[in-house]
């Protein structure tokens, strides 16, 4: 076992060895029932497939994965740990990485326990299970993205409450980021090629694609191209401000 | 052997370790005094490869710190200060997490945690999570995980602070049995201890050296001004010591 799988042991091990990881669980599957059966309209629609389940992933993530990022660097930072971490024989890179692993990790058992949905509409009807599957791994992906902003701006700081702020709003500038309240400030002014710019960093774009059925690569590369910057970008911020 | 050389770490608007250079050889057990704020805390986290110095460098058995990290702090075991270390886990999982980081595997990682958890007296508590643990525990599972894997070199951040008198004394002997062929940086306020474990003691003030010698040596240099309680070792080794960081002093 290599030394990120060394961290992310320790770190998974963390999240449920206090009750963080069932509150999250539990919240997270309760939250999803109430968002697909009662303003999805699951029933009602009368159609066999999961998208009112996966349309509100975004909303649900915008506040449920920053408390699960909100504590990766900065609880380190706070108890002083982090000085016992970065002098023991590891890169940088394998902390960051495996602290996100263990978090996606995580969020990833959330989603799968959510398979008792994937069953029903399967009971229900016969769904195109191609679709729920590019769906869900859009999902976890997409929860990814999140985990990392996470990560960074829980670097930033050694207050797991700023961090968990820092990480909703930039969060919400991802997730809206293609809607006319991100897009109506910049139309006007700036030139069209910026507009199209910010729309395309868009998480609900990329994951509305996905979850319509359509896998495409791009949108793939794009949540990829995602977490590999904030990480690299967690790791800047942690290398700068570990002493402060 | 651990090379020192010219380091400088300047904080934003002050110089808390300015220009400090000195290399510490096998079985030499190194107190390292000064008063709060000197810059001890700060030269130990350069040396253990926390902190970057904003000019210098340091070397380890060969290895610079900052180009060769890896292979620097695979030999150093270092108790930072306050000892931090993960309130969730059980003391024997947290040793564990420490032995796996370390590389130890199999018979001999099990040998060496019995080992530490014996040499440092955790037994009572090995299945407990350290945020339940006293104090002195705690500061003992710090040192159980700094000298976990045998390491070459050893530099405590002020081991002994929150131990009571009879874990003090255990502490001094240990580290006096581990300085056999090994490298030792002690950090400390107790200028009793300066004496009873270090074979030489640094004593730095604003960032920079200001006495290196074996502690009989600067005792023998107190000057009888400052000699106002006992005069016996240790009383001789404070007023030498307030002789050298008091403001105004030379």
């Amino acid at each position: 076992m290599g030394k990120t799988g060394i961290i992310f042991k320790r770190e998974l091990a963390a999240y449920f060895s206090t009750p963080l990881a069932y509150v999250f669980i539990v919240i997270f599957l309760v939250m999803n029932g109430i968002f697909t059966f009662d303003l999805g309209g699951f029933f009602i629609r009368g159609q066999a497939d999961l998208q009112p389940f996966f349309s509100f992933h975004p909303w649900l993530y915008l506040f449920m994965i920053p408390a699960l990022a909100m504590g990766l660097w900065a609880d380190e930072r706070k108890s002083g740990t982090i000085e016992l971490l970065m002098t023991l024989p590891i890169r940088l890179r394998d902390a960051v990485l495996g602290k996100f692993l263990a978090a996606w990790v995580l969020s990833g058992i959330a989603l799968l326990l959510t398979f008792p949905i994937w069953i029903t509409v399967n009971y229900l009807g016969s769904p195109d299970n191609g679709v729920i599957l590019a769906a869900y791994i859009g999902s976890w992906l997409m929860a990814g993205g999140f985990l990392a902003i996470g990560s960074c701006m829980s670097a930033l700081t050694r207050n797991a409450v700023i961090a968990f702020i820092l990480t909703v709003s930039i969060c919400f500038l991802f997730v809206s980021s293609g809607s006319p309240i991100v897009l109506n400030a910049f139309s006007g002014w700036a030139p069209q090629i910026l507009l199209d710019a910010i729309a395309t960093l868009s998480f609900l774009t990329h994951f509305d694609a996905i979850n319509k059925g359509v896998l495409d690569i791009r949108d793939l590369l794009f949540f990829t191209a995602v977490i590999t910057a904030w990480l690299l970008a967690s790791a800047i911020v942690i290398e700068i401000k570990k002493a402060n | 052997m651990i090379e020192i050389s010219h380091i400088t770490r300047k904080f934003e608007h002050f110089t808390a370790v300015d220009d400090l250079s000195f290399t510490v050889a096998e079985g030499e057990v190194l107190g390292f005094l000064g008063p709060n704020g000197a810059g001890k805390s700060t030269t130990m986290k350069i040396i253990t490869g926390f902190l970057a110095p904003s000019s210098g460098s340091v070397s380890i058995d060969g290895h610079d710190i900052a180009s060769d990290p890896i292979a620097a702090k695979a030999l150093i075991g270092y108790l930072p200060e306050g000892a931090p270390s993960y309130p969730d886990m059980s003391v024997l999982d947290f040793l564990e997490f420490i032995a796996d980081i370390r590389g130890l595997t199999g018979a001999h990682k099990q040998q060496r945690i019995e080992k530490v958890i014996d040499d440092v007296e955790l037994f009572s508590v090995c299945h407990q999570t350290i945020e339940t643990l006293s104090k002195g525990f705690k500061r003992r599972v710090g040192l159980a995980q700094a000298i976990l894997h045998d390491p070459k070199v050893l530099i405590l951040d002020e081991p002994t602070d929150g131990l009571d008198p009879n874990q003090k004394h255990h502490v001094r002997n240990l580290i006096r049995n581990l300085a056999k062929d090994k490298i030792v940086i002690v950090s400390t306020h107790i200028l009793e201890e300066v004496s009873a474990v270090c074979t030489r003691a640094i004593i730095i003030n604003r960032g920079r050296i200001v006495a290196d010698g074996a502690p009989a040596e600067l005792e023998a240099q107190a000057p009888a001004e400052f000699m106002i309680e006992t005069q016996a070792a240790p009383g001789r080794l404070e007023a030498f010591f307030r002789s050298v960081t008091e403001p105004g002093a030379k």
